[in-house]
């Protein structure tokens, strides 16, 4: 480690470190949120490699099993729909688009959310009345309206739908944050900061965002099951994801109307979407604790 | 034998607490006779307030409590939660620190205390308005008619611990206590409270038991003393023999926390270092499209002089406006006037512009648990200044540093890893001031530092700022409301009342022979005469 290389940069990333470590080591001591950690990454695995292993397509019709119940044999282990569909391949391919639209929806709302709140509340005044004002002009706008004009500019496409949602979500994150540097600035580690000669930049990344994080990561894991009923919600209206292609959300939805017939078409689906949900929430917790130092 | 009003005998209280149980109060035992003041003297932590929570049964449920209270031999600790509400408010009653707090925001104050009435004596309407007016005028509440349809926020702090005091005694206790009811109020204000229960106490004959961490308050105020510590009684006697003759060593480096010594001065010739010329600083109270804004003028033409050493001391009440005077002379507000500093005119400095001046003139603040960011380690706190001044430094010079300012503050260097909060208000305090250290400066703004710390850390904070001071040859500017301390540290002082200067000259001459009637106010409310008598 020479002396030159260290740049005051490259040890900005290591003080962040010293945080992110420790919260690393903490967050190792608590089972439920490792487990969590595990299972999570377990799905996601699942869905992403899942697809490529199973010997049915994902608009494979096997003529000789409409609606088949799980079984061991015949290679539908858990089951066909009603038009004779592996579920299992179904549900994988719905979870990469379920788990992509929730990481990329809520990652949006996170970074455009958060720096949003933080500086509107940070600079207060004028600036923060502008910027509140934005806020409210786009919650007032219907969130239907948003997503057919942007069907209609750029046509149908998958990636509307995260631009759709990602724009809708930040909104509340970028009023919580910004409530909380409200109440942050007054205190006098930031009025500190400022008669060392701090930069208004520097203020809000080391400050104000780190001890504003406690309700953030605990909002970030209500966002996550919001996001991911949102989608299927669209797609059930036909702005989202099309047949063949599928979701969670609209398994879900297509097996809630097979229920007294097929049940398994609705438990499948719903298994994972709960275990997910579940996950989140451990892992949130015990984020939220790891990242606040006087936990330990 | 007759039965003491109140009597806690072997009293302990443990906190069963996820991590262990830790114990508030180990075998306590004091009495308290009808009309007498018996005064529970400790610092934060010692469990003083504990024990009387006790005796109101509102201890949090992970108290476990021993031994008995008994109130006029009936035991408080085995009564059930209906009989001990019957007390409360009505033979027992309690007053609390924060009267910002202890008053219910929505409802008018007249309101409050009759509540109290209605439910013990079963007064109500007419009947009940006029006992409450009654009462507010024997707490000295001017205009009782009007203020009985007041709302708190329209009251000041004092009177605020007024209406509270009024609604202890609206049933006429026996027993009143007050838990540090002064704490949070000016010096003036706090005299005149003191007098009024003085005065009501022997009105009503009632006894009170008085927790505070205030000695000064306690001689002037007590028939008897407890010294608590850790949850130990340490002491207990009379209160002119206790402070003539203390037996234990605790008590008496409680008495002798009071600060002591002087300041050298320097010499004329030494030369200026930070000057204020007609400095103003006004806040914007309702602002308006068209019209003119209004403002509020927090500091009124200050003039202000303050040469290379020296210690300027600055004292006054809440809203004299010393604190914004001093965050104005840092440029952490914006005022008018002319500020030097050295040779630099500070006035109309972009942010840009004072960063260099930024680690020349640093500041302290009062609040040890607010002034650092709980998400930083200690050696990230004290370390920031350095990124912002001295970026060509290593990691590891930077380290280096950390731990040179860590030692001058008396810390452990190893210390530097750890999170603020698992340090005490003291520590806290000298990480905020190695944070303003690190940097090297030569003017140091010390807010209020020792405001928030209790009397024996309060004394080695003031030594060790002394000490750094003929070390690093440092210039403070020192704001407090306590003269005590003023008086020690400082070589000039100023007084402020209402954003101006009421009076100011030469620390000594100043104390000695002070020739405003404010001033001489402020220093009878602070009972300074007698230590100097």
């Amino acid at each position: 480690m020479t002396s030159r290389s260290l740049t005051p940069d490259a040890d900005a990333g290591m003080a962040g470190d010293s945080l992110g470590r420790e919260a690393w080591r903490r967050l190792k001591q608590n089972k439920a949120a490792m487990a969590s950690l595990w299972l999570l990454a377990t799905i996601t695995l699942v869905c992403v490699a899942g697809p490529w292993l199973t010997p049915w397509g994902l608009a494979d019709v096997d003529w000789n099993a409409f609606g088949v119940a799980p079984t061991l044999d015949g290679g539908h282990w858990l089951g066909t729909d009603a038009n004779g569909r592996d579920l299992l391949t179904r549900t994988l391919y719905g979870g990469r688009v379920s788990l992509s639209v929730a990481l990329v929806a809520t990652l949006v709302s996170l970074a455009i959310g958060v720096l949003y709140g933080a500086v509107s509340g940070y600079l207060g005044g004028r600036v923060d009345n502008l910027m509140m004002r934005f806020v409210d002009i786009m919650y007032s706008l219907p969130f239907m309206f948003l997503v057919i004009l942007l069907m209609v500019v750029f046509g149908r496409n998958i990636l509307l739908i995260y631009a759709a949602i990602g724009a809708v979500e930040w909104l509340d994150m970028a009023r919580i944050v910004r409530g909380q540097t409200l109440a942050l600035k007054r205190r006098e580690f930031i009025e500190a900061a400022h008669a060392l000669g701090v930069k208004d930049r520097k203020i809000v990344t080391r400050h104000l965002i780190p001890n504003a994080i406690g309700p953030v990561i605990v909002y970030v894991t209500l966002t996550v099951p919001k996001v991911i009923l949102l989608e299927s919600f669209l797609s059930f209206l036909g702005l989202g994801v099309q047949e063949p292609l599928t979701s969670w959300g609209v398994l879900i939805s297509e097996g809630t109307d097979m229920m007294q017939t097929a049940p398994w078409m609705l438990l499948v689906p719903s298994v994972f979407l709960a275990l997910t949900l579940f996950c989140l929430n451990f892992l949130g917790d015990g984020l939220r604790d790891a990242l606040d130092p006087k936990t330990r | 034998m007759t039965t003491p009003l109140l009597e806690v005998d072997e009293l302990c209280v443990d906190f069963a607490l996820p991590h262990g149980t830790v114990s508030a109060v180990k075998h306590v035992s004091y009495r308290i006779e009808a009309g007498e003041t018996l005064a529970l003297v400790g610092e934060s932590g010692s469990g003083k307030s504990v024990s009387s929570t006790a005796a109101m049964g509102l201890l949090p449920d992970l108290a476990r409590t021993r031994g008995a209270i008994r109130f006029e031999g009936e035991d408080l600790l085995a009564a059930t939660p209906k009989r001990l509400r019957r007390l409360r408010g009505n033979d027992i009653a309690m007053i609390f620190q924060e009267p910002m707090t202890s008053l219910n925001p929505l409802h008018r104050i007249g309101r409050q205390i009759a509540e109290v009435l209605e439910r013990h004596r079963g007064l109500k309407g007419r009947a009940a308005r006029e006992r409450v007016r009654e009462l507010l005028e024997q707490v000295g509440i001017p205009e009782p008619e009007r203020r009985l349809d007041s709302y708190p926020r329209e009251l000041s702090g004092g009177q605020r611990q007024r209406v509270m005091i009024a609604m202890a005694l609206a049933c006429e206790p026996k027993l009143l206590i007050a838990d540090e009811p002064t704490t949070a109020l000016d010096v003036t204000v706090q005299a005149q409270i003191l007098a009024l229960l003085k005065d009501l106490q022997q009105r009503y004959g009632m006894a009170i038991l008085f927790i505070t961490h205030d000695l000064g308050i306690v001689r002037h105020f007590a028939d008897r003393v407890c010294v608590m510590r850790q949850g130990e009684l340490v002491e207990s006697g009379e209160t002119r023999a206790l402070f003539d003759a203390p037996r234990h060593d605790y008590t008496r480096m409680l008495i002798d926390a009071e600060p002591r010594g002087r300041k050298t001065p320097v010499t004329e010739d030494a030369p200026m270092l930070l000057e204020a010329h007609g400095v103003r600083v006004r806040f914007p109270l309702k602002k308006r499209l068209f019209r003119p804004s209004t403002y509020f003028e927090a500091v009124r033409g200050i003039e202000l002089a303050i040469r290379r050493g020296q210690t300027v001391g600055i004292v006054g009440e809440s809203g004299s406006g010393k604190s914004t005077l001093g965050r104005a002379l840092l440029r952490l507000l914006d005022s008018r006037g002319d500020i030097r500093f050295e040779d630099t005119a500070l006035g109309g400095l972009d942010s840009a512009a004072m960063r260099p001046l930024r680690s020349r003139m640093q500041v302290v603040f009062q609040d040890p648990f607010g002034s650092l960011s709980p998400r930083m380690t200690v050696g990230e706190i004290v370390g920031e200044g350095l990124r912002v001044h001295a970026p060509e430094l290593t990691a590891r010079e930077r380290d280096a540093r950390v731990q040179e300012a860590l030692g001058e503050v008396a810390l452990d260097p190893a210390m530097r890893r750890r999170y603020p909060h698992e340090f005490s208000g003291g520590q806290r305090q000298r990480i905020a001031i190695a944070r303003a250290l690190v940097l090297k400066p030569e003017f140091l703004l010390l807010d209020e530092p020792t405001s928030a710390l209790d009397r024996s850390v309060q004394a080695t904070v003031i030594e060790l700022l002394r000490d750094l001071q003929r070390r690093h040859g440092l210039t403070y500017l020192f704001i407090s409301h306590d003269l005590a301390v003023v008086r020690a540290l400082a070589d000039t002082v100023l007084v402020m009342k209402q954003g101006e200067v009421v009076e100011q000259g030469d620390t000594q001459a100043l104390f000695e022979a002070p020739r405003e009637a404010y001033t001489r106010e402020l220093m009878r409310a602070a009972f300074l005469d007698a230590q100097t008598a």
